[in-house]
């Protein structure tokens, strides 16, 4: 037996997680899916007094359209995002994103909120969620609160989320039909983690770049978006060398990590090379979108 | 902290067993300790290998990633249940027939991550074949026969009646 001792509660409802979350101090820990949770628990890398099981809690299971936001609950195994119909038409980059992480058995059970929760630095869906705007529906027994992904990550595997919160849901900005998406990741084995991903949004209008979005992930201590890298294309007709000019400043703005998968210098030209991909995927997505 | 047991009850390939654990014991732990279900295997114990895959109400999952007390009330599939020595189960028997395994600690995994492809997964082709496998790890047969089986099995599901 490797875990520390740790007690157990299947939370009923969203309010007795909340509940025995407060009585916690601090040590309780949310389970969900617990593909990244029970790794660290079985290492005594993290020794809760508490979990807090909310796979029991009805309700939490859905993909929900709101207006312009899909509502993706925090019960939302990644075997459903890889599937739904609603995600595929309203975030196509989400499913297609989706299609590398992990692999089936682990799919089963691990969930979208809990892989944003766990903000690993080369995890997908947190990209996928800084890439779409999104926000983060916390509760606790102070009350319930909406944290906006600009404000969630704190650094890689930390968030702002304080220890005695449930997250019931996360939403997501969805992409107008006529977006265009490219999303291109490296990695040693089908399912494993990324050593680098781009994720690139675009619209045209009138044969011009718009609402350009251009997110990493792999590079650095959390996802981000990529700013200087759009400022290039926003506002511009596509062109061979621009792309390559995106790149460079794609590569100039990210400072990746050297480790014993790649060296910092192999990451920033990989990151450069997937942007390209991605980019042209997004253009030619978005060119075949407007075709009368 | 004072450590309680509590009582849970499980279904396990159809048999009910009423099992006192601690809520720190993983199911691949129960399963091999508590209930001498040895045929589930443990290698990593942190969902990279894939050996301790076992089936949690009708879907694979990991044994090393799942406390006993969350299977409180579920119904597991052990490998155990897929067949005896003597009568093999059909996923069991294709490996046998494509030479699927050589030291065999890989194969219950596979196993039941096969039988959860077949019941639920429509597959075609090899490239979806090796993608759903791309959770289980085999260090002997190089993946090329245990493709062959479920491309055999998956054969004989489609020109099945
Ligand atoms: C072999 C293997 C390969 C993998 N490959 C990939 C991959 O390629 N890409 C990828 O992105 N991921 C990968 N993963 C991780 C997987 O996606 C996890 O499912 C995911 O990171 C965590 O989701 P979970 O539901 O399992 O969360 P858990 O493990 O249950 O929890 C993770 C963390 O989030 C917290 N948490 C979870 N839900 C909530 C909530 N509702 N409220 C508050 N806190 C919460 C937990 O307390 C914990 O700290 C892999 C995992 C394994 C085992
Ligand atoms: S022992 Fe569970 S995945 Fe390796
Ligand atoms: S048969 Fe030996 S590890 Fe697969």
């Amino acid at each position: 037996m490797k875990p520390a001792a740790f007690d157990y509660v299947r939370a009923e409802s969203v309010a007795h997680a909340a509940e025995v979350l407060a009585g916690a101090g601090g040590d309780g820990k949310v389970i969900a899916g617990g593909q990244s949770l029970m790794p660290m628990v079985n290492f005594r890398l993290v020794k809760p007094s508490v979990l807090v099981d909310i796979n029991a809690i009805a309700g939490l299971d859905r993909v929900e359209l709101d207006g312009s936001r899909l509502r993706i609950g925090a019960l939302v195994r990644h075997f459903t995002t890889a599937r739904d119909s609603v995600i595929a038409r309203h975030a196509p980059i989400v499913t297609e994103a989706m299609k590398h992480v992990a692999h089936l058995t682990v799919r089963n059970r691990g969930t979208f909120c809990g892989s944003v929760c766990h903000a690993d630095p080369a995890a997908e869906m947190p990209m996928m969620t800084v890439l779409l705007d999104g926000q983060i529906h916390a509760v606790s027994a102070r009350g319930p609160r909406i944290v906006p992904i600009s404000e969630f990550f704190a650094g890689s595997l930390v968030t702002s989320l304080e220890p005695d919160e449930v997250v019931t849901a996360i939403d997501l900005a969805t992409t107008p039909r006529d977006t265009g998406y490219g999303f291109h990741e490296f990695a040693r084995r089908h399912g494993d983690y990324a050593l680098a991903a781009v994720a690139v949004l675009m619209r045209l209008e009138d044969g011009k770049a718009r609402d350009i979005r251009i997110a990493v992930m792999g590079v650095g201590e959390m996802p981000s978006r990529v700013p200087t890298a759009e400022e290039v294309i926003e506002g511009n007709e596509l062109s061979e060398p621009m792309i390559m000019r995106a790149v460079e400043s794609l590569r100039a703005a990210i400072s990746p990590n050297s480790d014993l998968n790649a060296s910092a210098d192999y990451r920033r030209h990989l990151a450069g090379a997937l942007a390209g991909r991605a980019i042209r995927d997004a253009w030619s997505r978005a060119r075949e979108a407007v075709l009368p | 902290m004072t450590i309680v047991k509590r009582e849970i009850s499980i279904t396990v390939n159809g048999l009910l067993h009423a099992v006192s654990v601690e809520a720190r014991m993983l199911l691949s732990d129960m399963l091999r300790h508590e209930l001498g279900l040895t045929g589930t295997h443990v290698g990593c114990e942190h969902g990279v290998c894939g050996a301790c895959t076992i089936l949690l109400n009708g879907r694979s999952a990991r044994s090393c990633l799942t406390l006993a007390v969350q299977a409180d009330g579920a119904e597991i599939e052990t490998v155990e249940g897929q067949g005896t020595a003597e009568a093999l189960g059909r996923v069991q028997q294709a490996f046998r027939d494509h030479h699927g395994l050589q030291c065999g600690f890989c194969t219950p995994g596979f196993v039941m991550t096969i039988t959860d492809i077949l019941r639920n997964h429509e597959l075609s082709g090899d490239d979806e074949i090796r993608e759903a496998l791309s959770g289980n790890i085999c260090r002997c047969t190089g993946y090329e026969h245990i493709v062959d089986a479920v491309r055999a099995l998956i054969r004989e599901k489609d020109t099945r009646p």
